[in-house]
């Protein structure tokens, strides 16, 4: 049986983590115009923190520090992990994931290349179930009116502007406000109008330019080779398929594909997330049922399951699932006998 | 092991084959009531109630019962014991057996217990059934308090909350905050801070043991012989 990462040297892993990290840019430029300059410091926040963390632990380990240190795991890490942070956070929420995703969901597994979790994915999922009321509350698409120091000072003291209220300033994502409201017993449609400023023309004022600069930034990596294009294919086919038979099957409660492509963290998740080269599977056969699993799983999370997005969680579901994928997907040996 | 001294059995359940540490038996009811020191202590020291009457009464029948059937023998001295605890439980310590719930009627699925039974007390004296049933489950206790306490420290930053559902009223003021205005920490409390936390612990007690090991070896300049994991 073969194992994920064909790994020959340091420099093609820093090489291909270099790449992702500048395909990330576009959307996390967008992502900053939109939700304020939160964006950047939980970034900076969760690249120390992770760069830290990643040398007390090769020392503790006794590994060579420098190796590891540039070939830019953690770094990426971070930032992803990052990303999926609301914008106005106190800073020890990205701290503390950057933390929990080095130590305990890369390390305490053995470091890089034999984590069987991704590492962003874990420290996020950790940060919502023990923190959901900071990790659920998102300020609104460029009306928010806070500037860099108002952003510093909240994440570091927790403390806004005169006459701003954080209770009153954050709301919920689309996806979020979609998920409550319909089981409040409106349809689709009332929701769409009364929250008209929220859901922009597409799939969420501002959601919708994120998503489409990740997928710009995901088409480059696949055609510059640096990700194969199974994964993000079939995680975003299994998705809006399943989006497609139930908004076929009822329009006033299901919500249409575009929706789920563009709402959330769906482009992220696909062409950043759940193409991280040690969690997922290895050969191409097994890329399309480990990325076809994701899409299902985010799909049925976020229309019956609690949480808002879903991402994380059905990563982290399939990372479990990716040995068993392995074993059955293992291409056969050249000159064995073919069953059929 | 019959011939084991009493203070071998005493070392053996507290740390050599600690039921939680080593042979990690139990894990169910220590995963999920571990979340606060007095939990910890109300469910450690039942387990330990009913460790020691099961090992003392299967030992007092070793010799009567027959082999084929001491499985089932077993099986309703425990139950019966477990049963005793828990309406002496719900008699006059109430609220923290509504706290600790389900998890004291299952004792009687607790591993540990028939595993001392069979492995233990159905070979050995009286004496040594009991000593061996009173440190095993205080073995057991003390990995639950210690588990409870972490978890609760991170998890609430308070220790010994809600002391005076086992000590009475005047516990009340027991309660130590170890950080005002604390946010907690849901994970600790939730199952995953059990199974991080635990893992931790049986990190600590390798680390502790291999540093003894390698002192050992260090003073006697021979080879010594690890202590197997007691398997059941």
């Amino acid at each position: 049986m073969h194992s994920s990462p064909y790994i020959q040297n340091n420099e093609n892993v820093s090489r291909m983590m270099l790449a992702v990290i500048y395909a990330l840019i576009p959307g996390t430029l967008v992502y900053i115009h939109f939700f304020g300059f939160g964006v950047i410091i939980n970034i900076f926040i969760a690249v120390i923190t992770a760069l830290i963390c990643e040398v007390v632990i090769l020392k503790i380990r006794n590994r060579p520090v420098k190796p590891f240190i540039y070939d830019g795991t953690a770094v990426l890490t971070a930032i992803l992990l990052a990303l999926a942070l609301p914008s106005l956070t106190p800073w020890w929420l990205a701290a503390l994931g950057a933390g929990f995703a080095i130590i305990i969901a890369k390390h305490l597994y053995g470091g890089m290349g034999y984590n069987p979790f991704n590492p962003a994915m874990v420290g996020y999922a950790m940060l919502l179930i023990a923190f959901p009321k900071e990790m659920t509350a998102w300020i609104p698409a460029e009306i928010h009116g806070l500037n860099f120091f108002d952003t510093l000072n909240y994440s570091f003291f927790e403390t806004l502007p005169a006459g701003m209220n954080y209770d009153a300033l954050t709301m919920a994502t689309p996806l979020d406000s979609i998920k409550t409201q319909l089981s409040l017993g409106y349809t689709l449609d009332e929701i769409h109008t009364t929250n008209a400023s929220l859901f922009g023309n597409i799939a969420g004022y501002g959601w919708e330019w994120i998503n489409i600069m990740f997928l710009i930034g995901g088409i480059v990596l696949i055609s510059i080779k640096v990700i194969s294009w199974h994964i993000p294919v079939s995680m975003l086919g299994a998705l809006a398929f399943m989006a497609m038979i139930f908004n076929f099957s009822d329009a006033g409660s299901y919500s249409p594909i575009s929706f789920h492509l563009f709402g959330g963290a769906a482009m992220l998740g696909a062409f950043f997330i759940a193409t991280d080269p040690v969690t997922a599977a290895a050969s191409n056969r097994g890329r399309l049922i480990y990325g076809a699993g994701i899409g299902i799983l985010i799909y049925i999370i976020r229309t019956w399951g609690g949480y808002p997005d879903a991402i994380a969680f059905a990563v982290l579901l399939m990372n479990m699932a990716v040995p068993m994928i392995d074993y059955y997907s293992k291409p056969p040996v050249f000159g064995a006998p073919s069953k059929g | 092991m019959s011939d084991t001294s009493y203070s071998k059995i005493i070392y053996n359940g507290l740390w050599v084959n600690n039921p939680a540490f080593v042979q990690l038996l139990g894990l169910c009811p220590l995963l999920a009531v571990s979340n606060t020191v007095i939990n910890g202590l109300g469910l450690g020291l039942a387990t330990t109630l009913t460790l020691v009457a099961s090992n003392v009464m299967v030992s007092i029948i070793r010799h009567w019962v027959r082999p084929e059937i001491r499985i089932p023998v077993f099986v309703l001295i425990i139950a019966s014991t477990v049963t005793i605890i828990e309406l002496s439980m719900n008699a006059w310590f109430h609220e923290l057996y509504n706290i600790l719930g389900i998890f004291i009627p299952l004792i009687v699925t607790n591993c540990a217990i028939i595993a001392r039974a069979e492995a233990f007390a159905s070979k050995n004296t009286v004496s040594s059934s009991f000593l061996d049933g009173l440190f095993m489950g205080l073995g057991f206790t003390a990995v639950l308090v210690l588990l409870g306490a972490m978890r609760e420290a991170i998890g609430f930053g308070t220790l010994f909350q809600q002391a005076h559902l086992m000590f009475g009223e005047a516990a009340r003021g027991f309660t130590i905050t170890l950080f005002d205005d604390y946010r907690g920490y849901l994970l600790a409390i939730l199952p995953p801070g059990a199974f991080i936390g635990l893992g931790f612990l049986i990190a600590g007690k390798n680390i502790i043991d291999k540093k003894r090991l390698a002192r050992e070896k260090l003073l006697s300049n021979e080879q010594v012989e690890v202590p197997a994991p007691a398997a059941s």
